[in-house]
C-alpha cells in the first residue's frame, strides 16, 4: 500500500515541468501544451488525494479541470490561428504590439 | 480475471508462489486469442466483402485459392507481408512508422469489452461502453498522423477529413448508445445484455423496448458507419478524388495494418450494436444461466456471432449499393441532423424510463395478458 | 503491485512531459503530450478512478490533442520559421524558479498523510455521477455555460468573416 505523498510529488513534478515549458519556450503551441501539462499535474493530485480520503470531491474537481482544459485549448488555439493569420508567426516574443 | 487466477491456483497449488505471474500469463493468453481473432476476422472480412461485392456486381469473385476461394485471404496476407515496405523520402520517418500501430491499437483495444458470450469477455469493465469510445479516439490521432507524416497532399486531405469526421460522429455514436445504458442502468456491456433477457424472446431486446430505442438503433448504425469511415461515408478514402486518402503512401504490412484496423472496427461496431440493441448473446426463450457453463458459453457465443456477422453483412451490402456523400453534406448531416436527433432520442428515452419505471412496451403488453 | 506500476507510469508521464517542453517540432511535442496524458490516465486507473481515466482519454486524446494536431497541420509553420530558442538569462532564471517550485512542492507534500478511511470506488461512474448531480449540480450547470462561451468564442476568433 502506497501513501498519497508519492502521487503528490509526481503531480508537483508534472506541474513544474509544465511551468518550465510556459516560461522557457517561445513557440506558442508548445506553451499551450505546457499549460495542459500543468492542469494535468493538478488533476493527479486531486484524484489521488480524493481516492485516499474516500471522497468523490477530488474526482469532481478533476472533472471540472478537464472541462476547463478543453475550453482553454479551444479558445487558445483559435486565438493562435487568428494571430498567425495576422502576423504569420507563432513566436510569442514577436507579438509585442501592446508594448510601447 | 482474478477469479480465474484463484481457480487455477486452487487446481495447481504449486503456482501460489507467484499469483501475479499467473494473472500476467492469463492476460497474455487472452490478448493473444483476441488478436488472432481480429486478424482472422480481417481476412475473413475481406473474403466476405469481395464475395458479396462480386454477387452484387454480377461477378464470381475470388475462386482460385482453396475451395470457393476461401483461402484467398491467406494468399493476400502473405502477399502483403512479402511486399517491400516503402517509406517515402519526404515522409516524417518516425511518425510514418508509428501511425498504423496507433490506429490498430485503437481499434483492437475495443475488443476488451466485447461480450462474446455468457462469460466470455476479456474484462467486464464497469465503464464498458465509455471505454470503447475512449480507446477508439486513438484512431483519429493515428489517422491524422498517417496523413501528416506521408507528406502528400492527398494523404493530408484524407487525414484531415477522416479526423474531422471521426470527431464529429463520435457525439451521435455516444448519444445513440445511451438508450441501452439508461434502460440497463449500467455502462457494462454484460449488464446491458443481461437486462435484455427474460422469457419474451426477441421482444426483450432493447430494439423493441420503446419507440426511441428502436429509432436509436438505426441512428447508431448510420453514425457508426461514418465513424469507421465506411461507404457511404468513406470520404477520407474517396478513391475518385483522393487516390486512397491517408493510406496512399503506405505499402506492405503497414497497409495491412490499416486493413486489419478497418475490419476490426467493423466488427466492434456490429458487436456493440448487437450487445446494446439486439440482445447480445441472449439465447431466445432460454435462460443461459440455467444451462451447464460449457453449453451456455458455446450457445451464447454462437448466437452472438450470428447476430454480429449478420450486421457485418448489412454493412458490406450498404458499401456496395450506396454512392458516396460529399464532404460538406457529411458534416451537415452530423451537426444539423444526427446530433439533434440523438439528443431528442436521449430525452425521449430518459422520460420513458422515468415515467414507465424502465418497462418496455412488450413487457407492458405481456403484463396485460397476464 | 501498485508501487511497480506507479513507478512505470509515473516515469512515462514525466518523460513525456519532459519531451513536450524540449522538442522543437510541435508535432513531436503533441505526441509526447499524448504519451504523458495516457500515463496519467493509467495512474487514475491505479487509483480506482476508472471513469475519470476514460474521461481523460476521451477529452485529451479524442479532443484536445486532436485539436492541437489540427492546428499544427493547419498553420503548418515551416521548420526554418519556428521560433529560435536561445537560452537567455531570464529564461534560465525561469527554469530555476520552476525547479525551486518543484522542490518546494516535494518538501511540502513529503509527509502528507490522509486519514485512513475505507477506500471505495471513488472515481467510479456511480460515485462521480452521484456527487455531480447532487452536491455539485450548480457547478455542473455552470460548466455548460462555460463550454458554450468557449464554442462561441472559438468560432468568432477563428472565422475569417462572420
Amino acid at each position: 500500500m502506497m501513501g498519497p505523498s508519492a502521487y503528490l510529488i509526481l503531480s508537483g513534478i508534472l506541474f513544474a515541468i509544465g511551468a518550465i515549458g510556459v516560461v522557457a519556450r517561445k513557440n506558442a503551441l508548445i506553451i499551450l501544451m505546457s499549460v495542459e501539462l500543468m492542469l494535468n499535474g493538478v488533476n493527479v493530485a486531486f484524484v489521488a488525494v480524493g481516492s485516499y480520503m474516500g471522497d468523490p470531491t477530488g474526482g469532481i474537481f478533476a472533472f471540472m479541470v478537464m472541462t476547463v482544459a478543453a475550453a482553454e485549448a479551444a479558445v487558445g488555439l483559435s486565438i493562435l490561428i487568428a494571430i498567425y493569420r495576422l502576423k504569420e508567426t507563432i513566436d510569442i516574443t514577436e507579438l509585442s504590439v501592446l508594448k510601447w | 480475471m482474478e477469479q480465474l487466477t484463484a481457480l487455477i491456483i486452487q487446481k495447481v497449488p504449486a503456482l501460489a508462489v507467484a499469483p501475479w505471474a499467473v494473472t500476467l500469463l492469463l492476460i497474455g493468453i487472452v490478448a493473444f486469442i483476441i488478436l488472432q481473432f481480429a486478424m482472422v476476422f480481417a481476412g475473413f472480412g475481406t473474403y466476405l466483402e469481395r464475395k458479396i461485392a462480386a454477387d452484387i456486381q454480377g461477378r464470381i469473385g475470388p475462386n482460385r485459392v482453396g475451395p470457393i476461394g476461401l483461402l484467398q485471404f491467406l494468399a493476400d496476407g502473405i502477399k502483403l507481408i512479402l511486399k517491400e515496405d516503402i517509406i517515402p523520402t519526404a515522409a516524417d520517418n518516425h511518425l510514418f512508422r508509428m501511425a498504423p500501430y496507433l490506429i490498430f491499437t485503437g481499434s483492437f483495444a475495443a475488443f476488451v469489452v466485447v461480450p462474446f458470450g455468457f462469460s466470455l469477455i476479456a474484462a467486464d469493465l464497469n465503464i464498458g461502453i465509455y471505454y470503447v469510445m475512449a480507446v477508439t479516439s486513438l484512431v483519429s490521432i493515428g489517422v491524422l498522423l498517417a496523413g501528416w507524416a506521408s507528406n502528400n497532399k492527398w494523404s493530408m486531405l484524407g487525414g484531415m477529413r477522416a479526423a474531422a469526421q471521426i470527431v464529429s460522429y463520435e457525439i451521435p455514436v455516444g448519444m445513440a448508445l445511451i438508450p441501452a445504458v439508461l434502460i440497463a442502468g449500467s455502462l457494462s456491456t454484460q449488464d446491458i445484455i443481461r437486462s435484455q433477457g427474460g422469457l419474451l424472446g426477441i421482444f426483450g431486446w432493447n430494439l423493441f423496448h420503446n419507440p426511441f430505442s428502436f429509432f436509436s438503433f438505426f441512428l447508431y448504425m448510420v453514425a457508426a458507419l461514418a465513424e469507421t469511415n465506411r461507404t457511404p461515408f468513406d470520404i477520407p478514402e474517396a478513391e475518385s478524388e483522393l487516390v486512397s486518402g491517408y493510406n496512399t503512401e503506405y505499402s506492405g504490412i503497414r497497409f495491412g495494418f490499416f486493413f486489419m484496423a478497418e475490419y476490426a472496427d467493423v466488427f466492434v461496431v456490429s458487436a456493440l450494436a448487437t450487445a446494446c440493441f439486439l440482445g447480445g448473446w441472449q439465447i431466445p426463450f432460454f435462460n443461459a444461466a440455467s444451462l451447464p457453463p460449457v453449453w451456455a458459453n458455446l450457445l451464447s457465443l454462437g448466437v452472438f456471432m450470428a447476430k454480429a456477422l449478420a450486421l457485418v453483412c448489412v454493412i458490406i451490402w450498404i458499401r456496395w449499393t450506396l454512392p458516396r456523400l460529399r464532404v460538406d453534406q457529411l458534416m451537415r448531416m452530423s451537426w444539423k441532423y444526427m446530433v439533434p436527433l440523438t439528443f431528442f432520442n436521449f430525452l425521449g428515452v430518459s422520460l420513458w424510463v422515468l415515467v414507465f419505471k424502465g418497462k418496455g412496451i412488450p413487457q407492458m403488453i405481456a403484463s396485460i395478458f397476464g | 503491485m501498485e508501487p511497480i506500476l506507479f513507478t512505470l507510469f509515473g516515469a512515462i508521464a514525466v518523460g513525456g512531459a519532459l519531451l513536450v517542453v524540449t522538442r522543437k517540432n510541435p508535432m513531436s511535442a503533441a505526441l509526447s503530450l499524448i504519451m504523458s496524458l495516457f500515463a496519467v490516465a493509467a495512474l487514475f486507473v491505479l487509483r480506482q478512478a476508472h471513469f475519470l481515466a476514460a474521461i481523460q482519454v476521451i477529452v485529451y486524446a479524442g479532443a484536445v490533442v486532436v485539436l492541437f494536431i489540427f492546428v499544427i497541420m493547419l498553420i503548418n509553420v515551416p521548420e526554418n520559421r519556428l521560433p529560435i530558442e536561445k537560452p537567455t538569462v531570464y529564461r534560465l532564471l525561469g527554469v530555476v524558479a520552476a525547479g525551486l517550485l518543484m522542490i518546494e512542492g516535494g518538501l511540502a507534500s513529503r509527509n502528507f498523510s490522509a486519514p485512513a478511511t475505507a477506500v471505495g470506488e471513488v472515481g467510479s461512474v456511480e460515485a462521480v455521477g452521484h456527487a455531480l448531480f447532487t452536491d455539485y449540480l450548480f457547478a455542473f450547470e455552470v460548466t455548460s455555460v462555460l463550454l458554450l462561451a468557449a464554442v462561441v468564442g472559438a468560432t468568432v476568433l477563428a472565422k475569417k468573416k462572420i
